[in-house]
């Protein structure tokens, strides 16, 4: 049976595609940094699908505990997730230097820190899959998500890059592209039914998309769409825009 | 952010701001806000009991802790609902010792309705099976309680509708089963003298209900198909079934697609309705082996089935009168045939003994209804209280949308206690429904 690291797995995406890959029989290895949220998760999927789960202490701003944290894990998982992130009111992180630094500490150098040694390992080994969770909000800067995308705009060249890195070695990379999604993270924003997806929904497409390893996938296939039109607005008009 | 909710019934509708949790600490939070609220599962309790204008949604507190599969225990979150939890159970051997007719009700909501299923004269309800469950109360203060650990208020959770705390934690014991399937005998009563007499035949039956065509006249009043069941050994399935006799049932549910208009439902489709449904059955007996769900669940797999009474949704109507007043259930039935006002499914149940402080099952004849909000319901529901009352029964608030509070205190007479319990750990009235407002378990503030 093979095991599934999944790193922020207290986040509702999180739990969903632990479960999912847990009622796929892989053994699952939950990581967050409130370990003891772990708990509960671990033992519902253990009981519910049968299958070996451990809970792990991961702190995404902690680089310098990500090589012992990797090393630690026995074994070692066949696919690694990331799903951490922070998103908080982008005026505030505006005004408050400490927040802004947050954003970009978790969203991107967290993530490069922990996909760093993981990828490392896969690649010495000839084989493994690492699956990095983006957002849309990385495909074009805008006001209302200025440091959030431009941290996962970072991240998602971040993953183009270590995909092409590691393709010789038989490692596959796959990036995701959420649109809304209802988490948490956005439960008090009015959200257009019709775009939103649900964590369960997240965690069937990125199975699948998994199973048939695809490169970059966006979770609701006209997000690629709507991201492409807002791509392709020319500059001088899109800088007037409220988006 | 608020929306429009409603619970099963679809009536009545309000405004609410909806919020949930995940984690224990994400609750403790919501539960510190000053701000009055109600605990909210599945939205399955049919009126208005889970509706308030702040819900706290325990949808995602879900996860199982432990499952003793040598002994029978299971422990987990409140907001996991039965479905999910047959669906670990029911492979291992093991089954609900109490189930409602619908799966999809969380855990937490079970208890703060005190459900009871098929053979509650014989295993009682759900709380005569929970071994302790871990509540929140308003003060934020963690309490587990037992039927011996702070019992008082673990009676008055039971059937309290939610009213005492946030239910959290729930453990209990379940019922060992040798096959996931059901042995299943059906009767046909010609009128009600006859179901009664087939319900004393047939006391020993772990499970047993009624359907009860309510509208027929004359001799045939009453008449009924007794439903049967008991769960069946490995050998008493054929072969085929016993190479995997705890196999979970195939999930095949047909959703039922939109509100129906009102006028479709009247004396005449339902009298078809109920036509068909007794003449199904051909033979006067009909024994057979069934799966589990088709058997506890008939209705769960036609998806939104509430859509069938429109969009001015329905209330339901249950009340149970003791046994000695069967006169009662006659006068009542015949007001409703009277009056035509249609109902597809009336069921008829006979409840065991039960003594409790709020619960609603005690001995005697349980009727269930249900009535499509139309013009002039809501005052004949009134006048069939008065005679629900006149016989020593009472209402079921599970199911209730419109009840009047002496309706409540004339028919559970530990009411009182109840009350003295809520403003013990309810004092601000900061747990409140729409229901215990209407009732006055609250004060309106």
């Amino acid at each position: 049976m093979e095991t599934v690291l999944i790193l922020g797995a207290t986040s509702d995406i999180g739990i969903a595609i632990a479960k999912k890959f847990a009622a796929q029989k892989y053994n699952i290895q939950l990581a967050a940094r409130k370990a003891e949220q772990l708990v509960a998760i671990k033992s519902d999927i253990e009981i519910r699908y049968n299958v070996e789960c451990t809970a792990h202490e991961f702190d995404a701003i902690h680089y310098h505990t990500h090589t012992s944290f990797f090393e630690n894990l026995n074994p070692k998982p066949d696919i690694t997730i990331s799903i951490f992130g922070a998103m908080y009111e982008e005026d505030n992180a505006f005004d408050e230097w400490d927040l802004t630094q947050m954003m970009i500490n978790v969203n991107y150098t967290g993530v490069v820190s922990i996909l760093n040694i993981a990828a490392k390992f896969y690649t010495g080994r000839k084989k493994g899959t690492i699956i990095g969770i983006s957002s849309v909000a990385g495909d074009r800067g805008r006001a209302s998500k200025l440091i959030y995308g431009s941290s996962k705009a970072a991240l998602s060249a971040y993953l183009d890059g270590l995909r092409n890195k590691c393709f010789k070695d038989n490692v596959h990379v796959m990036t995701v592209k959420p649109g809304f999604v209802y988490t948490r993270m956005t439960e008090n924003l009015p959200l257009p039914k019709a775009l939103t997806s649900t964590p369960d929904e997240v965690a069937d497409i990125i199975y699948s998309a998994f199973k048939s390893k695809k490169n970059t996938i966006y979770i609701k296939w006209f997000w690629r769409y709507i991201m492409l039109i807002i791509k392709n607005i020319p500059e001088f008009q899109f800088k007037k825009m409220k988006l | 952010m608020k929306t429009k909710i409603a619970n099963w019934g679809n009536y009545p509708v309000i405004e609410s701001k909806e919020e949930r949790f995940v984690f224990a600490d994400q609750l403790d939070t919501l539960i510190k806000d000053q701000q009055p609220f109600i605990a909210r599962g599945n939205g399955r309790c049919y009126g208005d009991a889970s509706l308030s204008a702040r819900t706290i949604s325990t949808l995602k507190f879900d996860k199982v802790l432990s499952f003793n599969a040598d002994a029978g225990f299971f422990e987990c979150q409140s907001g996991i609902t039965l479905d999910q939890i047959l669906a670990v159970i029911v492979p291992k051997g093991w089954f609900l010792p109490v189930t409602p007719g619908t799966k999809f009700i969380t855990i937490g909501g079970a208890l703060a309705s005190d459900v009871h299923g098929k053979n509650h004269h014989v295993d009682g309800s759900i709380s005569n099976h929970v071994i302790e469950f871990d509540m929140v109360l308003a003060s934020d203060e963690v309490v587990t309680c037992s039927p011996v650990n702070n019992s008082e208020l673990f009676e008055a959770t039971c059937g309290g509708m939610g009213l005492t705390g946030v239910i959290t934690r729930v453990k209990f014991r379940l019922k060992k089963i040798e096959t996931s399937l059901i042995r299943q005998k059906q009767v046909k009563a010609a009128n009600l003298q006859e179901l009664i007499e087939l319900f004393d035949t047939y006391k020993d039956y772990t499970y047993s209900v009624a359907w009860i065509d309510c509208l027929k006249k004359g001799a045939h009043f009453g008449r009924s198909i007794l439903i049967l069941g008991e769960h069946a050994t490995i050998a008493e399935v054929n072969e085929n079934q016993r190479s995997n006799p705890l196999a979970l049932p195939v999930n095949k549910q047909i959703v039922f697609p939109i509100n129906m208009p009102g006028w479709v439902l009247n004396k005449f489709t339902v009298k078809a309705f109920n036509f068909l449904y007794y003449a199904k059955n051909l033979k006067k007996e009909i024994n057979n082996i069934v799966s589990y769900e088709p058997f506890f669940y008939p209705l769960d797999k036609v998806l939104h089935w509430n859509r069938l009474y429109g969009k001015k949704g329905f209330v339901q109507y249950q009340f149970v009168l003791p046994l000695n007043a069967r006169q009662g259930l006659v006068e009542i039935m015949n007001r409703i045939s009277d009056e035509g006002l249609g109902s597809f499914l009336a069921v008829l149940k006979v409840f065991g003994k039960q003594e409790s402080m709020i619960s609603f099952p005690k001995e005697g004849y349980t009727l269930a209804l249900d009535f499509p909000i139309r013009k002039g319901l809501l005052d004949f529901l009134d006048e069939l209280d008065e005679l629900v009352l006149k016989y020593n029964g009472r209402l079921y608030m599970s199911k209730d949308a419109r009840m009047k509070p002496q309706m409540l205190t004339g028919g559970y007479p530990e009411l009182e206690k109840f009350k003295s319990i809520i403003k013990r750990y309810n004092p601000d009235g900061k747990i409140r429904s729409v229901q215990s407002d209407r009732l006055l378990l609250t004060e309106i503030k």
